[in-house]
């Protein structure tokens, strides 16, 4: 097999659930690279597909409810077709995940320190005390104070921030390549959310992990991402670079997000530009383009959009959107009538 | 230049308007007991002593942390919960300690939206049920029937009144929450207590209940309380804003005053924290970014004198003996009240970005 060029190579990644109801197309052909050391955001509103895509690169669905195709390339080895008793040593070791909810996602029996002691010494053979010692490190490390006295306490004594660092303390300890984050400050407060990111900026920087981190929250992307994904329908629709989604979007859809979200660094907005509609229900995703029924530009394309899907093709460089619309005229809708309504609060 | 003008038209405006609901002393203890008997040992001081007022017709913000007090605030003032302690006086007359008969002409007037559209809806009910049930419950009778009155509402918050008989689970959350606004809305009230109405929809359809609520207070002349943690949405929405810290206001004032010169070092804090959809500035939040260290203290034995000091970067002596009063600050417009034995001034260097780990 060649060398990959990437750390992480999604390839036409496919996750199908098939229920009583029909197929739900919950992840359907989705390609994305990412670097050692670099963020990507994957932006989506709930159902779009971004949580199944992380369980995914983590191996975690279950082939008996799910059907995963394509290829997902970590530093070479696919994990889509690994037995699953080697994607489990990955798993931890390589690449792990911080969770949305940290009371769920911590065992209330068990003390804070003890999971840790336990994900630890799952890939190492080291004794209890070593662990133990690497534990209140790791807790000391994301900023708890007195980590040897609160290494010993139970998930319920912590604070929700506290718990998120001890999750991402449970994440690093063994070093993974590749971190991704569910959603991680979405329980918290700001002032808490704000801390969290700074902790997890650091960590990448000392640690230079791979890091994806699955978002609703367009401030939480541009706070962290250096590539951003927007999902919609289980599709890629608009991939680049953080700077470019911000300002020079293209796709319709990413327009709507920005025109959804009241924003504290421009002026007072009279009026937002919410999208139309609600987001499609993945059993029965509409023709052609999946976001075509919430377009407002969708009579511009001809037919097409009811008709034919979209490809993911190139507008600029490293710029994909997945969109009927010809470049110049997303681009010239974009210059001339969103960008002026969304700085109209300035 | 625009915000200035802005900012004095508002406070020029502001003392001629009429309070609908007025807040003194407002104070909620839930006892925390102990042993056989039920002794009372402790208390845990949700809300402790706050005053404020709503004016008819404008939309007061209520921010704040998870466990500032916001949401047991907004259930005193629609007396869902008793208060402990201090007076609410709504539309004139004093509501503070009516029993559950007594306060039923008043609830025609001030009704609430919740934040989580999926438990707020009883799932055996059809739309037409829940809709419908305020005017059964009031007696309330309708010109052309129950029926035409809830398609009316359902029509009213953009919703198809042909859905009458459709249950809650075969629509999707915003369009529960429609629904919840179209019960709200059902007896006319005067005023609207909102619970974080958007912090549980995704944020295309917030865009979309925001503006929603901004048309019906615009065509039926509603005053609303809006709860919220979510600090740009609070200012999209409000006129004046509270914030709220450890179940005490620790400033109030119009929007624009607020978000332009937040005066109390929590308040700053907080809008520091918020992240910008901005990837070009990322360097620069980061260093302007106030770090608080620690979490909120409990609100069981809450801090002596100002409750932020234990956080607060500027924090003296007399911070830990004397509790500020709300008070409107030297050279701040009026109507602009702080909390704050020393206030942050306009061009105030802000202690930057401390390193946590």
């Amino acid at each position: 097999m060649p060398a990959p060029d990437a750390f992480l190579d999604v390839r036409d990644l496919r996750i199908h659930f098939p229920t009583d109801d029909g197929l739900v197309k919950s992840v359907d052909g989705l390609n994305f690279k990412l670097q050692r050391g670099k963020t990507l955001g994957i932006v989506g509103e709930s159902g779009s597909g971004k949580s199944v895509t992380s369980l995914g690169i983590l191996g975690l669905h279950n082939k008996r409810n799910a059907r995963v195709s394509g290829e997902i390339l970590l530093d070479g080895t696919d994990i889509v077709s690994a037995d699953p008793e080697e994607v489990r040593k990955m798993r931890g070791r390589r690449m792990a995940m911080i969770f949305q909810d940290p009371l769920s996602a911590m065992h209330p029996y068990y003390t804070v320190g003890h999971q840790i002691v336990e994900a630890y010494r799952v890939h190492n053979n080291v004794s209890k005390a070593v662990a133990k010692k690497h534990a209140i490190d790791l807790l000391g490390r994301v900023g708890i104070p007195q980590p040897d006295r609160r290494v010993d306490d139970y998930p319920h004594q912590f604070s929700g921030g506290m718990r998120q660092r001890a999750m991402i303390a449970m994440a690093l300890s063994c070093d993974p390549e590749l971190l991704i984050a569910d959603e991680p400050t979405t329980a918290l407060d700001v002032t808490v959310q704000a801390q969290i990111l700074d902790l997890m900026r650091d960590l990448q920087e000392e640690f230079n992990s791979a890091l994806i981190i699955i978002t609703h929250d367009l401030g939480v992307v541009a706070e962290l991402a250096d590539d951003v994904l927007v999902m919609y329908g289980g599709k890629c629709i608009e991939y680049g670079s953080a700077v470019t989604i911000f300002e020079e979007p293209e796709h319709p859809y990413t327009w709507g997000l920005l025109g959804s979200m009241p924003r504290l660094d421009r002026g007072v907005t009279n009026r937002l530009m919410p999208i139309k509609g609600t987001p499609p229900s993945l059993i029965n995703v509409p023709s052609g383009c999946a976001f075509h029924p919430r377009c407002a530009y969708e009579p511009q394309t001809g037919g097409r959009g009811t008709t034919e899907v979209p490809e993911l093709v190139e507008s600029g460089r490293g710029h994909l959107v997945r969109c009927h619309l010809p470049v110049a005229e997303r681009k010239r809708i974009w210059q001339e009538q969103v960008r002026p309504k969304l700085e109209a609060g300035s | 230049m625009t915000e200035s003008i802005a900012r004095e038209g508002v406070a020029t405006q502001t003392p001629s308007k009429e309070a609908l609901l007025s807040v003194t002393g407002l104070q909620k203890h839930f006892p925390i007991t102990k042993g056989l008997l039920k002794r009372q040992v402790a208390a845990v001081k949700a809300v402790d002593g706050i005053d404020f007022e709503v004016f008819k017709g404008e939309t007061l913000g209520l921010v704040g942390e998870s466990g500032c007090g916001k949401s047991t605030t907004g259930r005193l003032i629609t007396r869902l919960a008793e208060p402990t302690g201090g007076k609410i006086t709504f539309d004139g007359s004093d509501i503070t300690h009516l029993k559950t008969g007594a306060m039923r002409p008043y609830r025609r007037d001030m009704q609430m939206i919740f934040q989580d559209p999926f438990s707020s809806l009883n799932p055996r009910h059809t739309v037409g049920a829940i809709v419908g049930a305020p005017f059964h419950i009031q007696g309330v009778k309708t010109e052309h029937g129950v029926k035409r009155a809830v398609q009316d509402l359902l029509k009213l918050v953009g919703l198809n009144p042909e859905h009458y008989n459709r249950y809650p689970h075969e629509f999707s959350g915003g369009q529960r929450q429609r629904i919840g606004i179209a019960r709200t809305l059902a007896l006319k009230p005067k005023l609207i207590v909102a619970d974080e109405p958007v912090s549980a929809l995704d944020v295309s359809i917030q865009a979309q209940v925001v503006n929603l609520l901004e048309d019906l207070q615009e065509e039926l002349g509603l005053t609303y309380v809006v709860i919220a943690h979510d600090l740009s949405v609070v200012r999209h929405i409000s006129d004046r804003v509270a914030v709220m810290y450890l179940g005490k206001i620790v400033e109030v004032a119009d929007r624009e005053s607020l978000y332009s010169n937040p005066r109390h070092p929590y308040t700053v804090a907080l809008m520091s924290a918020v992240p910008v959809p901005n990837p070009r500035r990322r360097a620069s939040n980061q260093r302007e970014r106030v770090l608080l260290t620690g979490d909120v203290p409990s609100p069981i034995d809450p801090p002596s004198g100002c409750r932020f000091r234990t956080r607060c970067w500027k924090a003296q002596e007399i911070c830990a003996t004397t509790e500020p009063p709300l008070v409107v600050r030297e050279g701040d417009a009026p109507g602009h009240q702080t909390a704050c034995h020393f206030p942050v001034a306009d061009n105030e260097e802000v202690v930057g970005r401390t390193k946590t780990a």
